[in-house]
């Protein structure tokens, strides 16, 4: 289930197609809808899920959060979370 | 339904985020391990399009969020489309889950349109024969017809392989199948023994050997195809020695509403006798779940006995299944006797071990039909 799953600098990730990702009235969240289940995010997790467009580099969505979450370097976090998600089948690496 | 490794991390705010709609019990197949309740017939005061509408709103006001339009063969009613509709724009992920029969083009179009996110096809067999003599019709070319336009329509599609002795060692095939088709999920549902299942229990239970081949193809199909296609196979909980997390517990997530308008925690409940199952068309949504008795009796651990009351596992299991505590033991808030622990343990162990005993007696299986058994000692459904 989790081969290669490091994601690289120059990675696009791209939500995983089958995933539905939105607002959430009653949690107030963030959650990922697909067949199978239900996952509620939390705000980290959803901001970095919500960059996943197709578009931006792994470095682009860190540059993104990093400009917006100013007192810390997000990279680290975010690239695990890239990697998780990745693993978990959240995400996929535009090739 | 929540299924193990589903990734429902949903915490207990107590809200029916899952939600089941049987939309009838009328169905083209006679498949004989059903889990629609034996006397299926009884059950044909439908609710009205208006109806489904209104528990549709009541519920995603509360806070359901995913959607299942089951059944019976949820094909078989004309506002399906309709309802759909409905729940895309209340904000529901909707899945149809269907025999596939019925399943035209013309209607997928309709559906995909309405907003449909997902289907549920459920397939028998990678053998036509063997397909077509257990559901008790000539079912496959339509089902792989329908899987097949499925995928053309771009939906994620979910394909359920009940399994029980007679498909399990095509397990093989079916993966390949299924992987030929496009499938995004493949669920090997082990059957659980309730209703029309129960009845068939001996004829369908399989043998230890033939579910570790079942794991083991399982196992390199994982291996080969990673990520393309995500497979569940869950063994029978016969085999193990602890039972299901069924339903995430009573009345925790899971909101079933009958053809009829009853209100269950889950679709089996109505097999636990002296339980009064309100409908939807007597009282609201939120107190049915809330408040009624019913959605209470089993929530929660206060009802628990020995040996799940002083149990560590309690939080993981909930003691298991309430209807297989009732049918197997005849009290719903024993143990459930899949537990090794349970003093009635030995219900399920010999249930497995007379279902391979050589020279074992077959009996005639027994298919879903109106006529099939005498359930006039039932009552009326619902
Ligand atoms: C009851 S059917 C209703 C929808 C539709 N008629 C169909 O067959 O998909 C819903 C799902 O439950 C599965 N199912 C039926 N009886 C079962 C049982 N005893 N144990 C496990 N799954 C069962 C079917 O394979 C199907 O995927
Ligand atoms: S499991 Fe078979 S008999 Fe039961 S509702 Fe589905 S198709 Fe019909
Ligand atoms: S005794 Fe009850 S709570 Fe403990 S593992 Fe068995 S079923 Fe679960």
């Amino acid at each position: 289930m989790t081969e290669n799953s490091t994601v690289a600098a120059g990675d696009v990730p791209q939500l995983n197609p089958l995933y539905l990702l939105r607002w959430e009235e009653p949690q107030q969240a963030h959650v990922m809808l697909y067949p199978e289940g239900v996952v509620k995010l939390n705000e980290t997790a959803a901001a970095i899920l919500l960059l996943c467009d197709g578009q931006r580099t792994a470095a682009d969505i860190v540059a993104d959060l990093n400009s917006r979450y100013t007192d810390a370097d997000v990279s680290a976090g975010v690239y695990r979370f890239l990697e998780t998600s990745h693993a978990k089948g959240w995400i996929r690496i535009k090739s | 339904m929540p299924k193990a490794g589903s990734g429902l991390s949903l915490d207990g705010d107590r809200i029916p985020m899952w939600l089941v709609l049987e939309l009838t019990y009328r169905c083209p197949l006679h498949c004989a391990w059903c889990n629609n309740p034996l006397d299926f017939d009884n059950y044909r005061n439908e609710l009205s399009t208006e109806e489904w509408k209104r528990v549709l709103r009541e519920a995603r006001a509360m806070g359901s969020l995913q959607l299942g339009f089951s059944g019976g063969e949820p094909l078989l009613r004309e506002d399906l489309e309709e309802l759909v509709g409905e729940a895309d724009g209340l904000g529901f992920y909707t899945n149809l889950i269907t025999s596939g029969i019925g399943l035209s083009r013309e209607r997928l179009q309709v559906l995909k349109a309405k907003g449909l996110k997902q289907i549920q096809l459920s397939l028998q067999s990678s053998d036509r024969a063997i397909t077509d003599s257990l559901v008790g019709a000539k079912a496959f070319d339509a089902k792989l017809a329908a899987a097949r336009e499925i995928k053309r329509h771009g939906f994620p599609m979910v394909l359920n392989v009940p399994i029980c002795r007679q498909n399990i060692e095509q397990t093989e095939e079916i993966l390949k199948l299924a992987e030929e088709i496009g499938v995004d999920y493949l669920e090997f549902a082990n059957i659980q023994y309730y209703n029309w299942a129960l009845l068939n229990r001996s004829e369908f239970l399989p043998t230890r050997e033939q579910i570790a081949m079942a794991e083991a193809a399982v196992a390199r199909t994982r291996a080969r195809l990673g990520k393309k296609m995500t497979i569940y196979f869950v063994i029978p909980d016969y085999f193990d020695e602890r039972p299901k997390a069924c339903m995430n517990g009573w009345g925790a997530i899971h909101l079933t509403i009958a053809p009829d308008g009853s209100a269950l925690p889950c679709q089996e409940a109505r097999v636990i006798p002296g339980l009064e199952f309100p409908s939807v068309r007597d009282a609201p949504l939120a107190w049915i779940w809330h408040e009624s008795p019913v959605f209470n009796e089993f929530r929660g651990d206060s009802w628990m006995k020995e040996p799940c009351r002083s149990c560590p596992e309690k939080e993981q299991d909930f003691g298991g299944c309430r209807c297989q505590a009732y049918l197997l033991t005849g009290n719903a808030a024993n143990t459930d006797p899949v537990c090794a622990k349970s003093p009635q343990h030995h219900l399920v162990v010999d249930a497995v071990a007379e279902a391979v005993a050589p020279g074992r007696r077959h009996r005639p299986i027994v298919m879903r039909r109106r006529d099939s058994i005498n359930t006039a000692f039932m009552g009326c459904g619902g």
